[in-house]
């Protein structure tokens, strides 16, 4: 039986993870990802899981260690934020060509400096290129059956892509609120077994695993990868739907708030979308045709389906929460180029917001949407809740 | 743990011939004595470095044993990591072998940059040994020095100029720093004595628990030696004790090797193209009372540690 719980994005995912009971589990704590694995490791001590927990000495070690765990067959999991992602940024792109399937509960959290513990997309974003899948969830109950759902994902044989389950650091991590657990059993069922290929401890059928290739093959090796993610892009439908039958729960690609008769749209991830949905509501009641497009899976990018759903608006917003600092900030330069690429040349405004954990207010997504409304389109970035 | 050599002889190496490492390389030398011993199957895990590379050009692997390399400063946590993979499998059934599991490091990938993924994962106590092929230096780009090269050598980027001759500082001493983990098997060696490799690494994997031990093996580039003498340049080494031959079992300091005379450094030093500068000049002298000098005091470090005394013949 299913049962609800009054709890946090952290600990929601904690829960996945137990239920899931991976074989290795290798972290190191940072803020805000630090209750999922204090919360694993109480499940570990409690003896409510058979899991390897490698408690290794830093980051770059966590993610080491699951990337030669899961090359030798193991089910792998870990979670970090901030620093600690920057931290495993070289091993990042190994992970995805070596084709070693990890889920990774990522706390998005600012990297510094300043120093800052609080939320935005910037630790994520920096890995948006090396080849893993990347998840943004809206909240805890996404959070926590994105975890489930990302094992399938991540282990699909066509696929074998290192997953990021992308959470909104204290937003989401911390802040409490009911969530479904499924019952263990059937998220047992629904993940399975790992069925490893080319694993490292098949010491009958030995193989090498980070080779030297220089020109006349790596290339070649990189294509593969990009196969890999028109496959997620492909299998993404039937694992959602298979998802869906298990837990009543859908999660499409991307997320259409009220955008299919809407003139002016405002595209988002992560959490702050809760807000904008709402002042959609309160617009649409007011006369406004408007709507909210929450992109979740950034990695492999829908273009096609973004396209789609923008495709005759009158005009949109991006709002980033991360900076590309002197040049086009990460999801408006995916809309604009989706866009572009579909022939559309409608006007895309570019908005960075809650960088450092900036509150995002419901008014200001009123205002970006009367702008948009109002004809208010600018070529520049714009900032949103800066103190200027 | 006894090792028959009638009963090796034959016996394929993990590590193939026709690798791409220079001839006279210690590295390859270390693989296969070290491995010679081991009835287990393994699974090799590799620091970025001259083995790493030279083994493994794509679409060839010369390994015939399961092998990863990921980076350069973690070999550590990338044997972690499978072993702790192993462990779990096995305690679910899905495996059912008795597998050791083998790091091999540079001294740049185990003395400097990857000294604390080491640390880590001897202090997690993982069942893994860590293998130290030590060129002192970094060879795979171009010789340059670490924290592993010997004090007056000319590495790249510690170059013997006409003011500075060459690295100014000692070595760490690495093997005691393993030791200092409290970890059950370490052991310092070099390609002097085959049998003395072979024993050593068989010891180290056969113990269970994380062990760690340091070859000193050549770079026939760096060195810039003869390749014909790497067995008599690390001869000279454990000889002129430049570098001790000895374990650490359990806590208990055990020298391996006591050469019956004193032989001067030089002997060791005079055949390296990376010393000739200690041999020239008027610094000269002094250069080389220096060296002897950081022989005699490690050597007496050694014999305390190891409770021993050392009365060479005449
Ligand atoms: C993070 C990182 N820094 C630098 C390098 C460049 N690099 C590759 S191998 C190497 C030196 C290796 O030296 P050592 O570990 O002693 O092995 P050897 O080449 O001597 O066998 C260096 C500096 C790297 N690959 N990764
Ligand atoms: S450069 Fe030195 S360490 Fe590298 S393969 Fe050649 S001899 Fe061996
Ligand atoms: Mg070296």
């Amino acid at each position: 039986m299913p049962r609800k719980e009054i709890t946090s994005g952290n600990w929601a995912f904690a829960e996945a993870m137990r239920q899931i009971d991976p074989d290795v589990v290798a972290a190191y704590p940072i803020t805000p990802s630090t209750d999922i694995i204090m919360k694993f490791a109480e499940f570990v001590a409690d003896g409510k899981v058979e899991t390897n927990f490698v408690t290794v000495e830093s980051e770059h070690s966590a993610i080491t260690a699951c990337v030669t765990a899961s090359a030798a067959g193991a089910r792998v999991m870990t979670a970090s934020s901030a620093n600690g992602v920057a931290l495993m940024h070289e091993i990042f792109p190994i992970a995805g060509c070596f084709r070693t399937p990890i889920v990774f509960g990522l706390v998005n959290r600012s990297v510094g400096a300043p120093i800052n513990i609080h939320c935005d997309h910037s630790d994520s974003m920096a890995q948006r290129d090396y080849g893993w899948i990347h998840l943004y969830c809206e909240d805890a109950q996404e959070a926590y059956d994105s975890a489930i759902m990302a094992v399938r994902l991540s282990e699909n044989d066509d696929i074998l892509t290192p997953v990021f389950v992308c959470q909104d650091g204290f937003i989401t991590s911390h802040g409490f609120e009911p969530v479904e657990y499924m019952d263990d059993d059937t998220v047992k069922t629904f993940v399975g077994e790992r069925q490893a290929v080319n694993a490292l401890l098949d010491v009958d059928n030995p193989v090498s695993y980070g080779s030297f290739a220089m020109s006349e093959y790596y290339f070649e090796i990189k294509r593969q990868q990009i196969e890999a993610h028109k496959k997620a892009l492909e299998l993404y439908e039937g694992i959602a739907r298979e998802f869906e039958s298990i837990s009543g729960r859908y999660y499409p690609m991307i997320d259409c708030y009220r955008t299919e008769d809407a003139e002016h749209v405002i595209v988002v991830m992560s959490s702050a979308s809760g807000a904008v949905k709402d002042v959609v509501d309160e617009m649409r009641d007011k006369g406004h045709k408007v709507g909210c497009l929450r992109i979740r899976m950034f990695r492999p990018f829908p273009v096609k389906a973004v396209a789609a759903a923008l495709k005759g608006k009158k005009a949109v917003a991006v709002l980033d929460r991360c900076l590309s600092i002197g040049g086009t900030a990460p999801l408006v330069a995916e809309i604009r180029s989706a866009l572009y690429g579909a022939g559309e040349t409608i006007p895309v405004n570019s908005c960075i917001y809650g960088l450092g954990g900036r509150d995002f207010f419901p008014q200001y997504a009123e205002d970006i949407f009367m702008d948009l409304i109002n004809g208010i389109n600018t070529p520049e970035e714009r900032y949103i809740g800066l103190l200027e | 743990m006894s090792i028959k050599i009638k009963d090796v002889i034959h016996k394929e190496s993990p590590m193939t011939q026709g690798h791409r490492m220079c001839p006279g390389c210690g590295a390859p030398t270390a693989v296969h004595q070290g491995l010679m011993g081991i009835d287990h199957p393994l699974v090799v895990i590799n620091a970025t470095g001259c083995l790493e590379v030279s083994t493994t050009v794509y679409p060839f692997s010369a390994w015939r044993v399961p092998w990863i390399h990921t980076a350069f400063e973690n070999a550590g946590a990338g044997a972690a990591g499978v072993e702790a993979a192993y462990q779990a499998l096995k305690k679910k059934g899905k495996i059912d072998k008795e597998i050791k599991f083998v790091a091999f490091g540079g001294d740049g990938g185990t003395y400097d940059i990857g000294l604390q993924s080491l640390s880590g994962a001897l202090e997690r106590g993982h069942d893994f040994t860590y293998i130290c092929y030590n060129n002192q230096g970094y060879m795979n780009t171009g010789a340059q020095r670490s924290s592993a090269t010997p004090k007056g050598a000319n590495a790249t980027t510690s170059p013997a100029g006409s003011v500075i001759p060459g690295k100014l500082q000692k070595p760490k001493d690495l093997t005691s720093i393993a030791a200092a983990h409290h970890i059950p098997y370490v052991a310092q060696t070099t390609l002097h004595n085959y049998m003395d490799v072979a024993s050593k690494v068989k010891k180290a994997i056969e113990t269970p628990g994380p062990a760690f031990v340091n070859i000193l093996v050549p770079c026939v580039l760096f060195w810039r030696i003869d390749p014909a003498l790497q067995g008599d340049i690390c001869k000279k080494a454990a000889d002129t004790r430049f570098w001790p031959i000895y374990e650490v079992i359990d806590g208990e300091w055990k020298l391996s090797y006591k050469p019956k005379k004193r032989v001067p450094v030089e002997e060791f030093l005079k055949p390296q193209g990376r010393y000739s500068h200690l041999f020239k000049g008027e610094r000269s002298k002094a250069l080389l009372e220096q060296a002897q000098a950081d022989v005699e005091k490690d050597w007496e470090y050694i014999l305390d540690r190891c409770g021993e005394t050392w009365e060479p013949a005449e």
